[in-house]
């Protein structure tokens, strides 16, 4: 069965998602995370998005949904790497992904992830 | 129908040259406020107009103005309109040029045509292809004046959405003119990619030249922030003049989740310190975060 790979740097789970998303793949790795977050006890999650061409709703509120889950289990949630094209489609629909913190590239969101859970 | 366009064009062609000159009488006698074209240019534009005309009426139901029989009628009007759009003249300045080819034509149907009945409809054809012909006459000078505005929006545009690198990992972004929602699209656009290709982390969007800020206004503002937020850069807004931070509190409008400072010089300075630099002056230190506030 597809999945989406969980790659482990240090306290940080990184997540880079490349093919398209549809409801099971997204149900796979929301199940796959979480307990991978509670086996290696990791403090920060990072979201690797910069080869999404087209993020839809259902995506956006995936993203949010795995913040959530992540906040609820201690981890922080890092979305990195969003092109311009997909940031406006999300703000044109709405989903300001409130809760999750953004930054432009791996390196950058790992330097986040570290200043916040030090 | 097809009798009276028959006696129309026969009327037009045996008396072509008394209409023309009685044609280019008038016009001369109309003095417009935006200077004159040239007279030659008009004889030679009214002749071929005529000419033209009497051909496609004689070949075509007068009724039907997008016939083919009336291309070079549409041609030559499409040119004269386009040249006096271009020249500043009034749409009714122009179809006043078509207009006044009923005075001669109606005075030579009344005279040439005996019979009450035959009068009446030559008249009312001729009353259809002139009204027709004006008609169109606007038409095309509301396009090439539409095709002006359209070009200068474009450049408008062009000019008015530079992203400039202030210090490394900090753009701004002067806007000027008012922000409507074609334009958010660009300057969100300009900003997103800019935000990329430099590996920016913060931009301040100075709205000092931005006339007016209503609910909207600020909507495209947030909106570009918030798109600023998702590829993970922040935001700063600079140049609120007392005027607008007036109007932004009187409308409600929320701009709580946004760092705000009056100027870019000030917003300038709070980016300096996320950054980790300071500004320093040559006597003593001035150290960033104090005069930064927030």
């Amino acid at each position: 069965m597809e999945r989406i790979p969980i790659l482990r740097m240090g306290r940080f789970l990184l997540v880079t998602i490349q093919v398209d998303m549809h409801d099971q793949l997204a149900l796979t790795l929301q199940d796959d995370l979480t307990q991978r977050i509670v086996k290696d006890r990791a403090k920060g999650v990072l979201i690797d998005i910069s080869s999404l061409d087209v993020v839809d709703s259902f995506i956006g509120r995936m993203i949010s949904n795995i913040a959530g889950m992540s906040r609820v289990l201690d981890a922080q949630t890092v979305v990195v790497g969003m092109r311009p094209a997909v940031a406006i489609t999300l703000v044109e629909l709405g989903l300001d992904l409130a809760g999750v913190r953004t930054a432009l590239n791996v390196e950058k969101g790992m330097a986040l992830l570290q200043g916040a859970t030090a | 129908m097809k009798d009276s366009n028959t006696t129309l064009a026969a009327i037009i062609r045996k008396h072509e040259a008394d209409i023309l000159a009685e044609w280019l009488r008038l016009q001369a006698e109309v003095r417009s406020p935006h200077g004159t074209i040239d007279e030659a240019e008009q004889r030679s534009a009214s002749r071929d107009f005529l000419s033209a005309l009497a051909k496609a009426v004689g070949e075509q139901s007068a009724a039907d103005l997008r016939a083919p029989a009336f291309d070079r009628v549409r041609e030559i009007l499409t040119d004269i309109s386009t040249t006096r759009a271009r020249q500043g003249f009034s749409p009714s300045e122009t179809a006043t040029f078509v207009f006044l080819l009923k005075q001669p034509l109606f005075a030579r149907l009344r005279k040439d045509i005996a019979d009450g009945q035959g009068l009446a409809d030559a008249l009312w054809t001729a009353t259809l292809l002139i009204d027709g012909l004006g008609l169109f006459t606007t038409e095309a000078f509301q396009k090439t004046r539409e095709e002006v505005i359209q070009r200068q929006q474009r450049e408008l545009l062009e000019l008015s959405t530079p992203v400039v690198e202030l210090w490394e990992g900090i753009l701004a972004l002067p806007l000027i003119g008012t922000l409507d929602s074609g334009r958010t699209q660009v300057v969100m656009e300009s900003l997103l990619e800019k935000i990329v290709s430099s590996g920016s982390e913060l931009a301040i969007i100075d709205i000092t030249g931005v006339p007016t800020v209503d609910t909207l206004v600020a909507q495209h503002l947030m909106k570009t922030v918030a798109a600023a937020r998702l590829m993970g850069a922040d935001c700063i807004i600079s140049g609120i003049r007392p005027q607008i931070a007036q109007t932004i509190v009187h409308l409600g409008v929320d701009l709580s989740q946004v760092v705000t400072k009056s100027s870019l010089a000030d917003a300038f300075v709070v980016a300096l310190a996320r950054t980790g630099a300071r500004v320093e002056g040559r006597g003593a230190a001035i150290p960033a975060s104090t005069t930064a506030g927030a």
